[in-house]
């Protein structure tokens, strides 16, 4: 249960964490609840009664270890951020919203496409805003006329399913079309994480340069769609389209590419057709 | 840099497997990095051998096993590791890849007392 909204997504629906296992023996289960948001803190319900338990140990297995013994655990580490994210998915899933992750450099227009965006008025949309320090970009997206809650990291280069999730709980997100996750402006942490959305959307901008896709692979590996904007600058800039797609789809071959600018409208129509049939598609 | 708090999970689940088996130690941590994980191996270890300390894991040895891509053909059902990233199958040029392993960071084993 997911008790700052009090949203009916019981953790059987999403978590990994509630399973059984057996030991030395004996079995128990045990149910994770991430109440607070943070990784910090895994309350366990054992469901078994210790009393019970220690009798049992003397007769079969001693549980003070006095050898070195070694387990096999086999899980991933991001694991506790992967259950949140499905928490979040069911989350965005159960209010008919789609939600997309929005990673790049800083600066290469995140703000700026969303704002071209909210411009168009064809889109229903809130935006979680993910940087380091200030407001800026929540004023902005607000300004514009749709909601936004800023999340400041501190000094976190990424944002995590926890923080998203926390996002989540400061906007009503009923009736929206779309909600707009714009991670960190870093094109390596953020590429980790799965915070909860059905798409990732990467930007990279002319003057950045078309060798990113190489340099950065992790990060448009993730992309289901890759974004090249500022594309009024291309005469300005030795940045090859084409060779940006070509390095983009050997690490990714199915990924789409839109080629747009914010400012001049270039590609807004075949962004927001897409955003529209990714939308009816959910 | 998001090494720290990839070790800040890691630990946790340290802490949760200690206590599910009643160690009071962890002497060896094994962990499986996949060469596209994101993640900088060196970074990790470092970060590791900084946060153990006063933890469960204080003192534990790290080893990390580097996991190239392995990737299976969807068209010649074939598998193999990408020494390039470049996720064409080596076999047939196949795009229709399925990754086996080479992605994602795992905790593999502990050794505990």
């Amino acid at each position: 249960m997911c008790k700052d909204c009090g949203c009916s997504i019981t953790p059987s629906q999403w978590s990994a964490h509630a399973h059984e296992h057996s030991h030395d023996g004996h079995t128990h289960s045990h149910s994770h609840d991430h109440d607070d948001h943070t990784h910090h803190d895994h309350p366990h319900a054992h469901n078994h009664d210790h009393h019970e338990h220690k009798h049992h140990d003397e007769i079969h297995a001693n549980p003070q270890l006095n050898d070195k013994k070694t387990i096999a655990v086999i899980t991933k580490i991001l694991d506790a951020n992967d259950t949140q994210a499905r928490h979040n998915r069911a989350h965005f899933e159960e209010h008919g919203v789609l939600a997309i992750n929005l990673m790049s450099s800083p600066g290469s227009g995140k703000t700026t496409l969303l704002e071209a965006t909210i411009d168009t008025k064809q889109i229903k949309l809130a935006v979680i805003e993910g940087d380091l320090e200030t407001n800026q970009d929540a004023d902005r997206i607000i300004a514009k006329g749709a909601l936004a809650h800023q999340i400041t990291t501190g000094q976190a280069c990424h944002l995590d399913a926890f923080m998203v999730h926390e996002g989540l709980h400061h906007l009503p997100i009923d009736g929206l079309d779309v909600v707009f996750i714009e991670n960190v402006g870093n094109l390596v942490c953020p590429a980790s994480y799965d915070v909860g959305s059905h798409l990732n959307v990467v930007l990279l901008s002319v003057p950045e340069g078309d060798d990113k896709p190489a340099k950065y692979p992790v990060m448009f590996r993730s992309a289901d769609l890759f974004l090249i904007t500022k594309c009024d600058l291309l005469p300005y800039f030795d940045f090859s389209v084409e060779k940006a797609i070509r390095e983009a789809r050997k690490l990714n071959p199915k990924v789409d590419v839109i080629e747009i600018d914010s400012k001049s409208g270039k590609g807004i129509d075949q962004w927001i057709s897409y955003l529209k049939m990714k939308k009816a598609l959910r | 840099m998001h090494e720290f708090s990839i070790v800040t999970a890691l630990l946790e689940m340290c802490e949760k497997n200690a206590k599910e088996n009643n160690a009071s130690k962890i002497t060896k941590v094994e962990i499986k990095v996949g060469k596209l994980s994101g993640v900088e191996p060196h970074l990790l270890e470092t970060a590791f051998n900084t946060f153990k300390e006063e933890t469960i894991c204080d003192g534990a040895e790290f080893v990390m096993q580097i996991q190239d891509i392995v990737v299976r053909c969807q068209s010649c059902q074939s598998e193999a590791t990408l020494s390039k990233n470049e996720f064409t199958c080596p076999t047939c040029n196949g795009t229709e890849l399925s990754i086996v392993d080479g992605e994602e960071m795992y905790l593999m084993h502990l050794e505990m007392e």
